[in-house]
Order: C-alpha cells, then structure tokens, then sequence
C-alpha cells in the first residue's frame, strides 16, 4: 500500500527528514482516527436506521409486493400481476375516494391558509397585545387534542339537533337545517369544516409569525404613499410570507389527503361512499374485507398521489427562499 | 405605526369571532355532557340539573383509570426511545458526517410525508408474525419506526448549527465521540431535544390508527384509539359519550395549558420543519 512503502527506511538522516517521516506517521495516525471515528459515527446511526427500516422501508417494499398478489392474509397468495391496479381504474368506489381526497385540499388547506391570512394580516398591527396573546393559545386548542375528539364534538354540534341547526332554526333559515353529516351533498363539505376548524389556528400563527419579521418601515413607506390596507397586503405582506405560506399548504395539504381519523368518527366514509377517502378504503379493503392485494394497489397510488402534490408544492416554496 | 381606529377595531372583531368559533365546540361538548343520560340536548342550554355524575358513568364506562396506565406506558415505551435514537443519527448525520451522510438523510427524508396508512397492511402482518398483535408492542415498536424520518431531520437541523470548533476543542481535551456527545453535545441540545419530546408525546397520545387496527382490547390503547371504542359502544348516549370526550381529552389540554409557550412553539416549528 501507498502508505507502508515510506516506513521501511533505516540508516542515519538528518534532521529535516527525520521531521518528515514522523509528519508522515502522524498523518497515518490521523487518518486512521479519522476513519475510526467515522465507523464510530455511522454506528450512531445504527439504531435509529434499524428502527425504520424494520417499520417503514420493509412494510413499503411488502405493499408494493403484495400489491401484486390476490391474498386474503391467511390462505396460499397468487400473482395476478397488474390486475389488482386495473381494478383500481375500473372501480367508481376507488376513483370517488381519490376525488373526494382531492377535494377535501378545498377544505383543509385553501380555506384555512386564505382566512389565515386574512386574519393575520387584520391582527398584525397588535400582534403584541393582550388580546393577541391569548388568541394564541385559544386557537391553539384544536392542534392538541385527538382528531378523534374533535370529530366527535363536531359529529354533535353538525347533527340534526345539534347546536348548527339550532343557530339556524334561531335566525329564522330554517329550510337550510339537515343532518349535514348524513346528506350525501352536504356531508363531505361538512367534514371539511372539521379539517379546517383544525387547521386554522396553525396557519393564522405561523403567518403571523411569518409577518412579524417583515420591517415595520416598509409599512409605513407604504402608508406614508398612501397605499390602503388592500393595497399593503398584496404589496408587501403576501410576498414577505410565501415561504410561510408553503408551509400551511404543505402541512394541511397532507392531512387533506391523508384524512381518516375525522372521517372514521364523523361519516366512516358514508352515506353512499361521499365521503369516502383512500386512507379509510386501504383500511376497509385490508381489514374487512381481507383484500389484501387491493388494498395495498390502493396504498402505493395513494402514495404515489400525496407525492405529486406535495413534491411541486415543497419546490415552489424552496424557490422562494432564493 | 399608523393604523386608523376603524381597522383596530375590525381586527379585534375578527379574532373574537375566531375565538368564539374556537371554544364554542368545547363549551357545547361541555354543556352537553352534563344533561340527563339518554337524552339529545339542544344547544348551549345549560340543563335544570346537571348531571355531574355523567363524568363518574363515563370515567367507570370507558375503566378511563386504565386507559391513563395504558397510554402512559405507551408513551414510556416510545418518546425516550426514539429521542435517544434520533438524536444519536442526528448528531453524527448533522455533526460528524461520517462518509455517506448525506444518502443515509435522503433514505430517512423519504418517509418524510409518508401516511401511516400506506404501511398499515403490512405492518399488521408483520406484527401477526412477530405475535405482538394485540400488545401495547404493536403501537410502541412501529411508532418508534415511523417517527424517525422527522425526528431525525429534526435533531440534524440542530446538530448541522453546532460549531466545529466545539468539538475540536473538546477532542484536544481528550473526548471520545461518546463524551463529547454525552457531555458537550447533549447538554446543549435540551431546548431542541424537548420541543421534539413534546410533539412525540403528543403524536403517540393522539395517534388513532395504529391503535385501532393493532390492538383489539381498547384498555391497551392509547387515548385517541380508546375513544374510538368508546364512540362505538356509548354513541347513542350523547351526554355520556360528550363526558367520556372531554375526559379523555382534558389530559392533553392540562399539559397542553401547563407548558403553553413550549407547546406553541414545538408544534410551529414542526410544521416548518415537516
């Protein structure tokens, strides 16, 4: 090796080289600590590597697999091929969750980013105060608690004598009350008011905390011109905070399409499959009907359908950071 | 700065109203909770007599005494765990950067918005094998798992900010890797290690998923999957099932209102980070 053939030097040397063999030597040394320390390092990893690949990357390579086969879980599997993707295509119930994945995004993400915004941009100006502080911790509380919990709250305040209704009943629009969960036009909508009434408190504070960098100058420049507060808005705060805005989009986005403990609690799934979504059908098809193969067709297009939405979002906000 | 009185007041409008949207819920889900049992309550009316014993029923009903047990063992199992775990990967993917740091991140950036539901199937099957399923091991191990794609890049967005000549200093010093992560390095990670501490508690006492499919007895479940269970058995008992909710909720809402100002800022930047 390149490194032994300098050792094998004898006889006297002088002084200067002498200093060079042992620069030599110490250099060895060093590289040889480097190298250890580098085993060392990738030994850290070790555990956390293991953990995932056990519970993350191994059951992503079975559902792509089983993906493949037609297998109840217990008997003999046969390869069937594609067949259980063709399936996907030919099956209404399948494309209807995917439609209603996409347009639960309406709900969960659009309309919490844009009335988050709205209402960041009104409170900006005092977000110091008393009130603003406790507003913080009030909208706060949907973050903390179970989906679960919130899904049964609103399953009750959205039944037919649920507290909607009474408001309703109370400003005389009474033809407008239902049970907004079990009517097929409204149910899914009404799921969505779940999703965003989550969602809200999330994005106004991100925003807020996104504005509150922005240089209180620039506002008053634009004040100073005679801008109003329309014209302060799309002129100076919503290109301050697009990269905030990414992030809103991107966390309620996923949870649009990744939506199931709300939709198991409030609808699961009914009535008449509107607001059936992919999470809840894999769960359906996997665990009640025991088709595994379809299941698991459904999950990887599932997969493949949060990356094509999430990937373009994520490279827009990643440009804006130039 | 310059603002008109008019906007003022608009904006406090506003943000009463949103809090009114906010806490309307909860206030409802209260009052409802403390109606006769049976009976389908209108409103915000505040009942004749309130039944307080709703919470005593639904905390009997729901045996709430073990579902605590359950989730906080849960949580033991999972949260100590995966921080040590995590910050170990993020120290030396962040800090040491050994050769092949950076595809080791990317493998573990994949699963970053990986829906639990797309492993679920083979996860169950993997736990029927390892004959877990039905142990409070069947949550805790693929938690575990599943956290560490954000964990990880959580505990690396820290390490990658900590100076070099820290560490040189210490290695002149005669630190080993260990010391130098144990006795240098840790130390100066609890704000990073704690907001992360935090949002895992909070994942594992409201993850629902995993609960509901890996774990029949609810008793060995966490919070959120126990109340699945309970919405399916007292559902039809609205006051009941609206005490047994708020039960099993208040738990997060005290720790949630205890270290307010660590909760608000973990959860804000997770979702940055995520």
């Amino acid at each position: 090796m390149m490194q032994t053939r300098t050792t094998g030097t004898t006889g006297r040397r002088e002084v200067s080289e002498q200093s060079s063999t042992s620069a030599e030597a110490r250099r060895r040394a060093l590289r040889a600590r480097r190298l250890r320390r580098g085993w060392v390092a990738l030994g850290l990893v070790v555990p956390a590597a293991v953990a995932y690949a056990a519970f993350v990357l191994r059951p992503l390579v079975l559902t792509v697999q089983y993906s493949f086969y037609d297998w109840n879980g217990v008997t003999e599997s046969t390869w069937v091929g594609v067949e259980n993707y063709r399936r996907l295509v030919d099956n209404p119930e399948m494309l209807g969750s995917i439609g209603n994945a996409l347009e639960l995004i309406v709900y969960f993400s659009f309309v919490p980013v844009l009335l988050g915004l709205l209402t960041a941009a009104t409170i900006r100006k005092f977000a110091t105060s008393r009130l603003a502080l406790v507003s913080r911790t009030v909208l706060f509380l949907p973050q903390v608690i179970p989906l679960v919990a919130a899904g049964i709250m609103w399953t009750w305040l959205l039944a037919s004598d649920g507290l909607v209704n009474e408001l309703l009943r109370g400003i005389g629009l009474d033809a407008l009350t239902r049970a907004w969960l079990g009517d097929t036009s409204t149910a899914l909508p009404a799921v969505g008011v779940i999703g965003a009434w989550v969602a809200l408190g999330l994005c106004m504070l991100l925003l807020l905390a996104g504005m509150a960098k922005i240089d209180p100058s620039l506002y008053e420049a634009a004040r100073i011109d005679g801008a109003g507060a329309v014209r302060e808005f799309f002129a100076i705060t919503l290109p301050s905070v697009r990269q905030e805005i990414g992030v809103c989009v991107t966390v309620t986005v996923i949870s649009a399409l990744a939506a199931f403990d709300i939709v198991y609690i409030s609808t699961q799934g009914g009535p008449a499959n509107s607001t059936l979504v992919p999470g809840l059908e894999i769960y359906y098809l996997g665990f009640f009907s025991r088709e595994v193969g379809q299941a698991s067709a459904l999950a990887v297009v599932f997969m493949a359908l949060v990356l094509a939405v999430v990937l373009p979002i994520q490279r827009l906000t990643r440009e804006s950071d130039r | 700065m310059i603002v008109s009185a008019r906007e003022t007041w608009l904006s406090r409008v506003l943000l009463v109203v949103l809090m009114v949207v906010t806490i309307v819920p909860f206030i409802s889900l209260f009052v409802t909770a403390l109606h006769a049992p049976g009976t389908y309550p209108s409103g915000l009316e505040w009942p004749e007599t309130p039944y307080w014993s709703n919470f005593v029923d639904a905390f009997t009903a729901a045996d709430m005494g073990a579902l605590l047990w359950s989730s906080l063992l849960i949580e033991i199992g999972v949260v100590p765990v995966a921080l040590l775990i995590a910050t170990l990967a993020g120290f030396s993917l962040g800090h040491l950067r050994p050769p092949g740091h950076r595809a080791i991140f990317l493998t573990f950036v994949l699963g970053l918005t990986l829906p639990f539901q797309a492993v679920i199937v083979p996860l169950y099957y993997q736990m029927r094998d390892l004959g877990l399923l039905n142990t409070r091991w069947a949550i805790i191990l693929p938690l575990i798992g599943l956290y560490m794609p954000f964990a990880v890049m959580w505990m690396r967005a820290h390490f990658v900010t900590m100076p070099e000549e820290l560490s040189e200093a210490a290695r002149i010093d005669g630190a080993g890797t260990w010391a130098l992560f144990s006795r240098i390095h840790v130390p100066l990670s609890v704000p990073a290690l704690s907001s992360l501490g935090i949002l895992l508690f909070l994942w594992t006492w409201n993850q629902f998923l995993l609960a509901v499919v890996l774990v029949d007895d609810p008793a060995k479940r966490t919070m959120a999957g126990a109340l699945g269970a309970f919405q399916g058995q007292w559902g039809t008992d609205v006051p009941l099932l609206c005490a047994g909710s708020l039960l099993i909720l208040t738990p997060t809402l005290i720790v949630f209102l205890v270290f307010q100002r660590r909760f608000v800022s973990a959860l804000m930047q997770g979702a940055l980070k995520g």
